[in-house]
């Protein structure tokens, strides 16, 4: 399918969704995060996007928010598109898990929480992956400073 | 009487730790393990015991230094790394190499796809204590590194790439050496069938062992050989081709049985098609530039981008946020590796912690390729 496709399809199930194909090579969906999970399930399931294999996974700190930014992929129908997701909270930063719908999100969750500190509600392990339990801070954010052991200018 | 012999043989789940340093981690990976006497109940990777934190780095690096760290990531696929970065940043200033540079990288990129399959090939036969395969494949290696090092310097972490080209023309001698080793290695890899892939006990501890079914390989991100044992088509190169694959006529390896012998033999099919690559284009590679000059100082327009490139052990994704300066705002490896990492546990549970090495052996981890 071609980009426009998708969009018409995905356009459908909710009012109000935010394309954009600037700055980039691929059809950019954002979603709120309470239809985070409602969204993927349907990117998945649909027959004609089926959305079968996330290929990446990236948590971002875009300075006032944060977000996740997950690449699909269809090995059948071979295209491709991104969803991002984004939340406020920079305190207690929580979003859904899909880790359900596409494994691989597990470790990748994992990997988010440690460096960004996003929570993912209904994840089976959450918890550091790289850094010790005890570890203060997360280091990938913006504002993360460690004296020690990085060159602040 | 059946009572009695239950509660005399009771056994009792217990924690035991493979690594940090086991001879078969191949880096300093531990797992967790929870088993029952010999049955893997469940397996959990404790990660993180040489981090570096590549992805902080780059957001403090200008583009040509960020190259030179994607080669210690998977230090076995150096080139091909390198090329991932330099592809992406080529891509965002929207920079045409030339064709001489498409396919030096292509060739380069080949010859460390077989260094590291032999690499492999060798600690796979040791890891399940044939270690004659060590030497046969060491041996082999040896003439792919003295190429490396007469064209680029390095052994190893080649640092061959730059955004635009490459560092330097290749060595006069390139051409003539590659098609030597060519031509010895035709004669070698039956050997190596030979050596390991009919015997006995090797089949034993492979066949039917540690089965991923193409279902799991799609869901768990899985790529490179661990996908195409699968049936799982994920070869990048035909998928999304870059450099000079597209102009190359090679069959992607694929097997569908999933299990550790498929895997092994996905391997060995894939030097085949490797050598066939280099083959076709060794003759004719075009005169011309090897560097097409970029800016001393590379400023990425502002926007995504993320470019795939297929190393030795599958999909490498580098996803480039610009806001339009001289260093990265976010930049992320997608390592083949860590997804194909996070996929043990479902092939792994319920066998014996025996398979356990022989299932590591053939996923083919690299540690510094999940701990970026």
């Amino acid at each position: 399918m071609t980009n426009q496709e998708i969009q018409e399809t995905i356009s459908k199930w909710k009012e109000g969704l935010e394309f954009s194909e600037e700055e980039s090579e691929f059809l950019n969906l954002t979603v709120d995060k309470e239809d985070l999970r409602e969204i993927s399930k349907k990117l998945r399931d649909t027959p004609e996007l089926d959305f079968d294999y996330m290929f990446c996974l990236t948590g971002i700190d875009w300075g006032e928010e944060m977000g996740v930014i997950y690449h699909l992929e269809s090995i059948d129908k071979n295209h491709c598109m991104v969803l991002k997701v984004k939340t406020s909270d920079r305190v207690n930063p929580v979003l859904d898990t899909v880790s359900d719908i596409w494994r691989t999100a597990e470790f990748h969750e994992m990997e988010v929480f440690d460096f960004f500190g996003i929570r993912f509600a209904g994840h089976p392990n959450m918890k550091r992956l790289f850094l010790p339990p005890e570890w203060e801070g997360y280091p990938l954010r913006k504002d993360y400073e460690d004296e020690v052991n990085m060159i602040i200018k | 009487m059946e009572q009695i012999v239950n509660d005399s043989f009771k056994t009792q789940e217990y924690f035991i730790n493979m690594g940090p340093q086991h001879p078969a981690t191949h880096g300093v990976l531990r797992l967790i393990l929870t088993i029952d006497g010999e049955i893997i109940k469940n397996v959990e990777p404790d990660l993180g015991y040489i981090h570096r934190s590549i992805e902080k780095m780059c957001e403090r690096d200008s583009y040509q230094q960020i190259v030179h760290l994607t080669d210690r990531m998977d230090y076995l696929s150096a080139h091909i790394n390198n090329e991932a970065v330099c592809l992406t940043v080529e891509k965002a200033l929207e920079l045409e190499v030339t064709e001489r540079v498409k396919v030096i990288r292509t060739i380069v990129g080949e010859l460390t796809r077989l260094a590291s399959h032999m690499l492999w090939w060798g600690v796979m036969g040791m890891d399940l204590g044939a270690l004659t395969s060590y030497f046969y494949a060491f041996r082999d290696r040896e003439m792919i590194n003295d190429i490396f090092e007469e064209t680029c310097g390095a052994r190893l972490t080649m640092n061959y790439n730059i955004p635009g080209g490459l560092m330097f023309d290749i060595h006069p001698n390139f051409v003539r050496r590659t098609k030597e080793f060519i031509t010895h290695f035709r004669t070698k890899l039956p050997e190596y069938d030979k050596l390991l892939t009919g015997n006995v006990i090797f089949q034993k501890r492979t066949k039917g062992i540690g089965v991923l079914t193409r279902e799991q390989a799609i869901s768990y991100g899985a790529s490179g050989p661990v996908a195409r044992g699968s049936g799982f088509a994920s070869d990048i190169r035909k998928r999304h081709p870059y450099s000079a694959y597209d102009r190359v006529d090679f069959k992607e390896a694929l097997r569908t049985e999933g299990d550790n012998l498929a895997r092994y033999k996905v391997r060995i099919d894939e030097m085949w098609e490797s050598m066939n690559i280099i083959e076709q284009l060794i003759d004719n590679i075009p005169e011309g530039d090897y560097q097409t000059p970029t800016k001393a100082v590379i400023k990425l327009p502002k926007g995504e981008y993320y470019q795939r490139v297929e190393t030795a052990r599958g999909e490498l994704g580098v996803y480039i946020n610009s806001t339009g300066g001289k260093n990265p705002y976010r930049m992320k490896f997608r390592s083949p590796g860590f997804s194909n990492l996070s996929l043990l546990n479902e092939i792994v549970v319920g066998g014996k912690i025996g398979d356990l090495v022989a299932t590591m052996a053939t996923i083919d981890i690299v540690v510094p390729d999940i701990d970026r």
